[in-house]
């Protein structure tokens, strides 16, 4: 039985039949073509950030005050003994380059989850307050209660969690809560780093490092310890969070289309909100708030990857990349070194003033 | 295969403290369409929600082949019973193909896998919505006439025998309202898709519904062939308004002609 509706489709004899049959296969070869260009785009811009990524971490690896060649630098992972390079390399270098590029991978997955499920660029966990809770909680494990290691990571992630749950509370009204979630959040935050600066006034003795590092985000003085609970977070969570791709692009038509296309939206909105909290919470521990990776890696991811598939993976990528360049900036190519959140503090600022006045123009509310 | 039967028993929901629907029963006419009309707030989006499990009722049972739908796997129901809802957001930069292919997620696994059927499916509504030639293109771009066919499209491609429409043809000029309309009774026809639309126009529910359901406060005032129920004191007591009912010249259908305080002949006895 011939199912099209169209006019030609309604006319008796075979050859009509004929000419819909081959019409209909030219549309699903052309479909199917179109299909097939788009997720081979995707895979080169995949790809081509994957190796971005590794050129900036051979990159960290090799270049410093002291240059190393990437032969001397692989001699050192694989375990021997270089005079020179065994310390800087192995001991300065390495959990830094990882930690950078584990916590930038962490911020753009969680940022780009945020901003999808709750469909505004704007709700960045770094802007709505939830890196600075976390944030917050480590400092004052650190500096008040000293502790250090796994400790630190699980004060931080209780009060991610918790400080997202307050916000949520704080702007529930019988649901559709997204630009109030946003306000809230924003307030919140700032209050959360008045907390921070209290915290910082009342250890004994702090650097400005030390500072910046609960402040706006750096990577000085990192070390296998921190990065551990990170990395393990990053592999139980990101998976998490990459499982509900499908889940979350159908989200983005809006709740009830979701449903009807067999979402389970709550349990889908509460597992992403879940994984998120938990990816930013371990690798804030770690660096602190690195400013803005999170809110800038999931739009710059939608600008390349466009309508070729979900943006997920390419916000982790370019949160990596985020990193690893700022860090690399900020140590060597600026006289003064800098912290890494610093540089994308930098970076970060202006475009969160452009979507706010971008948001205004078109009328809207944030 | 015969269409799926769809039933409400004893449905009571709302939302918070608040009730809507009190033990509203209903059963839907397979294979036929039917429209919901009734004023503002009378909880017609509110029942097609709670048919649809987008609201989940507080007492009572929504039946399709004889199965509770809130009990169902969703992604079992997504692929029996669709519905397009009255505010979908297409995602930005999203082109008209890949919208349409939204529609098939029901039928497909953890990570993405297209098979055939998929691209034959979106072919298919594609044909059918006679939107072929927007394939390629944004749904951003598009008229607001054609992003309801290709709407309608996706909840084709997800290729149910049932499908639930909350008020589709709002923000769409006359023609297009016909055309949205039309498009629905060929696939019923053709198709047998038993189609359930809430509708805001009476005249245009009088004509194209096989059934008609006329609700007020929660509950059922009126309900059957549209010539059989629409009289002028069904209207008034569901409407709250004073009219004169005729038949349509051009389709014998029930045509509603609404009095109003001016304009009036004298002799017009509303």
């Amino acid at each position: 039985m011939n199912t099209s509706i169209s006019g030609t489709a309604t006319q008796p004899g075979v050859q009509a039949a004929t000419i819909v049959r081959q019409e209909r296969a030219a549309l699903i070869q052309r479909l199917r073509g179109a299909r097939n260009q788009r997720s081979k785009q995707r895979r080169i811009i995949i790809a081509v950030l994957s190796l971005l990524v590794l050129a900036m971490i051979v990159l960290s690896l090799c270049l410093g005050q002291t240059n190393y060649s990437p032969a001397q630098v692989w001699q050192v992972i694989q375990g021997h003994k270089v005079p020179g390079a065994s310390f800087t390399v192995g001991t300065l270098r390495l959990p830094r380059t990882a930690i950078a590029l584990i916590a930038g991978l962490s911020f753009g997955l969680a940022g780009a989850s945020f901003q999808t499920l709750l469909r505004n660029p704007l709700a960045s966990p770094d802007v709505i307050g939830i890196s600075t809770g976390a944030s917050a909680a480590a400092a004052f494990a650190i500096v008040i209660l000293s502790l250090s290691g796994t400790v630190v990571s699980v004060f931080a992630i209780v009060a991610g969690l918790l400080i997202a749950t307050l916000i949520y509370l704080l702007a529930y009204k019988g649901g559709a809560a997204g630009t109030r979630l946003i306000l809230v959040g924003i307030g919140v935050a700032a209050m959360l780093e008045s907390l921070i600066s209290w915290v910082l006034t009342q250890a004994g003795q702090w650097d400005l490092q030390e500072a910046t590092r609960w402040l706006t985000g750096s990577l000085n003085g990192s070390s296998w310890g921190e990065t551990m609970p990170a990395l393990i977070a990053l592999c139980v969570l990101g998976p998490v969070l990459l499982s509900q791709t499908r889940h979350l692009d159908s989200l983005q038509m809006g709740d009830d289309t979701a449903a009807a296309l067999g979402t389970r939206v709550e349990r889908t909105r509460i597992l992403v909100i879940m994984a998120a909290v938990g990816l930013i919470s371990f690798a804030t521990a770690a660096t602190g708030p690195i400013a803005f990776v999170a809110f800038l890696s999931g739009p710059i991811a939608s600008r390349i990857i466009g309508a070729r598939g979900s943006k997920l993976i390419p916000a982790g990528l370019i949160g990596a990349l985020l990193v690893l360049v700022a860090d690399f900036a900020g140590q060597y190519l600026l006289g003064t070194r800098f912290p890494v959140g610093v540089i994308t503090g930098v970076l970060g600022a202006p475009y969160l003033v452009y979507l706010i006045i971008r948001t205004n123009r078109a009328g809207g509310s944030l | 295969m015969p269409p799926r039967e769809l039933i409400v028993a004893g449905l009571r929901v709302g939302y918070g403290e608040r009730t809507i629907i009190d033990g509203l029963e209903l059963r839907i006419p397979p294979g036929g369409i039917t429209c919901i009309v009734g004023p503002n707030a009378c909880g017609k989006s509110t029942l097609l929600r709670s048919m649809s499990r987008l609201l989940h009722p507080k007492a009572g049972q929504v039946l399709l082949d004889g199965r509770d739908i809130h009990r169902m796997q969703p992604k079992a129901l997504a692929k029996i019973l669709g519905l397009l809802p009255q505010n979908p957001i297409a995602p930005e930069g999203i082109t008209v193909a890949d919208l349409v292919g939204r529609g098939r997620q029901p039928h497909q696994g953890l990570f993405a896998r297209w098979s055939k059927d998929d691209d034959a499916a979106v072919a298919e509504a594609l044909e059918v919505t006679n939107t072929v030639e927007l394939a390629d293109r944004p749904v951003d771009e598009l008229s607001g006439g054609q992003r309801q066919r290709v709407w309608i499209a996706m909840a084709l491609a997800q290729g149910t025998e049932t499908l639930l429409l909350d008020e589709p043809t709002t923000f769409l000029d006359v023609s297009h309202q016909l055309d949205v309309l039309d498009l629905l009774t060929d696939l019923n026809r053709q198709r047998g898709t038993t189609v359930v639309m809430v509708l805001h126009d009476l005249n245009l529910a009088a004509r194209y519904s096989d059934h008609l359901i006329a609700l007020r406060d929660g509950s059922i005032r009126a309900q059957g062939k549209p010539e059989d129920i629409l009289t002028a004191q069904v209207v008034h007591e569901v409407f709250g308004l004073q009219c004169q009912v005729i038949a349509d010249p051009s389709t014998l259908k029930p045509l509603i002609l609404p009095a109003g305080r001016h304009h009036m002949l004298e002799h017009a006895g509303a």
